[in-house]
């Protein structure tokens, strides 16, 4: 970490390092720690003084019903959209790795959906499960499925988590690639010598090399499932119907804009902030220790 | 060209923890001085406080009759040639080596010639448009020494400069560096573990060990009178044979040993390595027989090609011209 | 792969081929219903290739938006996209790149609290500190700029960690050499650190102005006025409540219009793009 060529300067270091400083201190760190405050205020657009109340925020939010229904389809959606995608984008690398002819132009196709807007895979996903004109909707019929993801809860889950995935694929794919690629191949020839199979080979070389890459996905798609999907909430289902796909952080938007309720909206991002910083201290102490072999 | 003076010049890192240990020696205008010694002895830190690149902790370092201890590099007119040439990767030839003028504000004329008239003597012209990675070790050295020329100061610093490279460019470029001093005739400061470059390069050496120094002088006079058991052991390939004698270290060098009869021997040894090298022939054995202090020393002796040489007793004589005597306790040498 | 069957080969390439197929379905569907009149989409099934309606329905989504949902003009959106993309992804590297230099090149007090500040704000996305944000860049009457819509924004910790960690990796003697030849620190950075960035700094390009260009809660609450809508949110807008009642030609005209300036910013910068983001996350 230490660096042994260091110039002297008595301002210059303050100076380079304050714009980042005061953005985040603006902007990052006052409202995270307003997050806090108002989590312990009782207050609404109206009322002039707002009201310090402790913990009964939190109290509160914890007996409400929808909170936890909040809380359960968060969790069913983030590990959905982890194992989904894993999964996936580990069958397309394990493919990819290994294929000798179009590798860059299957690496090029599968890599561009990173650019695409949340937002924008929501609607092209409406788009094609549109219970009325969605040409996706038109082959489910055929099949018997009779989709309608207004009026079944279920079904607008899994339009979320489709799209969630979809747009997905291309960062795990990505990392996936990278993981293979890094693997020693001797060690794989080392194995098939000794007369393992291609499936053996994967799941007793390549996987267990693989895992921290791996782990590594797991902690940012749960992340991504968590924040980075409300975009996809709001353009398709608006956390309908009958809240059946509210994830936590769409109800911490509908709380606190539309229904102004910034003390309990506000002790729902703390809550949030825990789970964040709890992810992210799970994940630089596991991936740094497995990394070293 | 100045005169570089360090007086009592002290480095510590923590105040526990002292690395330079005093050093003082007065460095004449034009001088070639090579500072020579093992890994951590402190030859290098010497120099980069000579430099500005570490502060110094105690002492006083002049140049040109300037007190620089405060100065920063770039106030002090020096130029240093690094170990690992330190070229900007992504600039050309000519870049690097006009680096420094153009942040001087030197004109484009000025530049050019400058660089022209190194480029020159250091044979690089058909270079200057190529980038670093395009060069070999040998000429990217000579852009690191181009580099230094242009700026034409007042002292040359030499961090290791040749270490990187394979023996026979070493050769090569040793004689170009004389050369090149007898050309420029600037005072230079030139930092080595490699006994031989300091031995050929050298007007004077300072003989580095633990952040002193053990001596400061001329090669010849050094290889013929070392200060100290450390110099004794650490000049001269192979190294002197040092003898524990009581009290005393009995310090002779192998190419003093000359074989004759038994009766006559001042010395015998057991032999059981021999090394013909083809002109001469290094053999090797413990000292034994009557005389033999405590613990078997280990000899070297050098030999002419024609000696009889083989494993066996092997009885040596030399000159009591050729003893140097040594202080156990200090390692200081003894004068007769 | 060790052994060589034909047949794995082929099986390695159909799920591949459908991989592929899977993700380009919607981005073909768009791409198709942009170019179709309305009606067309709405008798069931639509068809599957494309129509001729592409420039009338491009034109009319650029100038005017949908009549049916928010009206607001795509091409003003787009503006502001790219004014929003260039703005963060631009701020984001000049301001992360000083304070990296900072960190590694200079050791001043308070050094290590401000490498840990930096640190911490790599923990908290913005979705979860969204409403009191809001009222510090409503208080400072930034609503509806692109003051508003870029600022808050545009400190990256991943960006400066980035750096940092490259900076590491340039030898000691380069500095030196360049203090030797007289270059004072931002001489140096300059003449020799920013150079030498030039790969990270593209992959951190397109990684930023991905993100920039992709914002959607953000904009969505700084932005009232219709002039000032992005793309991204632009879309959701078109959209009215409830199903049919949309033009669904021109919400795929500006889906597609969407996608276009970030895909062609990866694809133009790929072989950067994937080297940064590898290492960045590390």
């Amino acid at each position: 970490m230490e660096k042994r060529a260091l110039f002297r300067s008595r301002w210059l270091p303050y100076a380079l390092i304050a714009p980042q400083l005061a953005v985040s201190l603006a902007f990052f760190f006052w409202p995270a720690g307003q997050t806090l405050y108002w989590s312990t205020l009782l207050q609404d657009a109206f009322a002039a003084h707002p009201q310090f109340v402790g913990l009964d925020n939190f109290k509160a939010l914890f007996a409400d019903e929808t909170y936890f229904a909040s809380f359960r389809v968060t969790a069913v959606f983030s590990l959905l959209v982890a194992a989904t995608g894993l999964s996936i984008s580990l069958l397309l690398a394990v493919f990819a790795d290994r294929v000798v002819r179009g590798a860059t132009l299957y690496k090029t196709l599968l890599i561009w959906p990173y650019a695409v807007a949340p937002a924008v895979a929501g609607v092209l996903w409406l788009f094609l499960l549109s219970p009325s004109i969605g040409i996706l909707t038109y082959a489910l019929r055929g099949f018997g499925v009779d989709w309608n993801y207004y009026v079944d809860g279920g079904q607008a889950l899994v339009l979320v988590v489709i799209a969630a995935v979809w747009k997905q694929i291309s960062y795990n794919f990505l990392f996936f690639l990278a993981g293979l690629q890094s693997i020693p191949p001797s060690l794989v020839e080392a194995a098939a010598i000794d007369g393992a199979g291609p499936v053996k080979r994967f799941w007793t070389i390549v996987f267990p090399l693989l895992s921290p890459t791996a782990f590594f996905l797991l902690v940012v798609n749960i992340v991504y499932a968590f924040f980075d999907t409300f975009a996809i909430i709001d353009a398709t289902t608006q956390g309908g119907p009958a809240r059946a796909t509210q994830i936590l952080v769409f109800k911490v938007y509908e709380d606190g804009f539309k229904g102004l309720d910034l003390g309990g909206s506000a002790a729902q991002s703390a809550v949030l902030m825990a789970i964040v910083i709890g992810l992210t201290v799970v994940q630089f102490r596991w991936v740094e220790r497995k990394v070293k072999y | 060209m100045a005169a570089v003076s360090l007086r009592d010049v002290r480095k510590s890192y923590t105040s526990d923890l002292q690395v330079i240990h005093g050093v003082s020696v007065e460095i004449a205008d034009g001088e070639f001085i090579v500072i020579l010694g093992p890994s951590g002895c402190g030859k290098s830190t010497l120099l980069r406080m000579v430099a500005g690149l570490e502060t110094i902790s105690g002492g006083q370092i002049d140049i040109g009759g300037r007190v620089v201890n405060e100065l920063e590099p770039k106030d002090r007119d020096i130029a240093m040639v690094f170990q690992n040439y330190a070229l900007y990767p992504h600039m050309t030839v000519y870049e690097n080596m006009s680096y420094g003028l153009r942040i001087k504000g030197f004109s484009k004329e000025i530049i050019s010639q400058r660089v022209d008239r190194a480029a020159g003597i250091l044979e690089l012209k058909n270079f200057l448009d190529r980038k670093p990675r395009a060069l070999s070790g040998g000429q990217r050295q000579r852009v690191a020494m181009g580099r230094a020329i242009v700026r034409e100061p007042q002292v040359f610093l030499f961090d290791e400069p040749l270490s990187n490279l394979d023996a026979k460019l070493r050769v090569q470029m040793r004689g170009e560096l004389q050369s090149l001093h007898r050309r420029l005739g600037i005072t230079s400061l030139y930092v080595t573990h490699d006994q031989v470059e300091a031995m050929t390069l050298a007007q004077r050496m300072i003989v580095m060990n633990g952040g002193r120094a053990e001596q400061i002088g001329a090669p010849l006079e050094v290889y013929a009178k070392p200060a100290t058991v450390f110099v004794a052991g650490f000049i001269g390939s192979p190294p002197m044979n040092l003898l524990p004698r009581g009290d005393r270290i009995l310090g002779l060098r192998p190419e003093h040993l000359e074989p004759c009869a038994a009766a006559e021997a001042t010395l015998t040894i057991e032999v059981d390595l021999v090394e013909p090298l083809g002109g001469d022939t290094l053999v090797y054995g413990h000292e034994t027989g009557a005389g033999a202090a405590e613990g078997r020393a280990r000899v070297a002796v050098r030999l002419p090609a024609h000696a009889p040489a083989g494993n066996g007793r092997l009885p040596l004589r030399y000159g009591p011209a050729q003893e140097h005597w040594f202080d156990t306790a200090s390692g200081k040498r003894i004068e007769r | 792969m060790v052994e060589r069957r034909p047949v794995l080969t082929f099986v390695r390439h159909a799920v591949l081929i459908a991989g592929v197929a899977l993700v380009m379905l919607p981005v073909y569907v768009a791409l198709v219903a942009s170019t179709l009149p309305i009606a067309s989409i709405m008798t069931v099934p639509m068809p599957l290739w494309p129509g001729t309606e592409a420039l009338q329905n491009y034109a009319a989504v650029i100038a005017h938006g949908s009549a049916l949902g928010s009206s607001a003009p795509v091409g003003r959106m787009m503006v502001n996209s790219l004014i929003m993309a260039l703005v963060i992804a631009c701020g984001k590297i000049s301001i992360s790149i000083i304070s990296a230099f900072a960190i590694v090149y200079f050791r001043f007090p308070l050094r290590t609290a401000c490498f840990w500040m930096i640190f911490v704000t790599l923990m908290l996305p913005v979705e979860v500190r969204i409403l009191p944000t809001y009222q510090v860049v409503a208080s400072l009457g930034l609503v509806n700029t692109y003051t508003g819509l870029t600022l808050p924004l545009i400190a990256s910790a991943t960006a400066t960690f980035l750096f940092r960690q490259f900076f590491l990796t340039i030898p000691d003697e380069l500095a030196e050499a360049a203090r030797i030849d007289g270059a004072g620190p931002m001489r140096f950075f300059l003449d020799v650190v920013v150079p030498l960035s030039r790969t990270n700094i593209a992959a951190l390009f397109v990684i930023m102005f991905i993100f920039g260009w992709n914002q959607y809660l953000w904009p969505l609450l700084v932005t009232t006025q219709e002039n000032m809508y992005t793309t991204v949110i632009g879309i959701k807008r078109m959209i009215p409540g409830g199903d049919a009642a949309a033009e669904w030609n021109l919400i795929m005209a500006t889906a597609i219009l969407a996608m276009l300036p970030p895909a062609a910013v990866i694809l133009l910068m790929q072989k950067w793009f994937v080297k940064g983001l590898v290492e960045s996350e590390k």
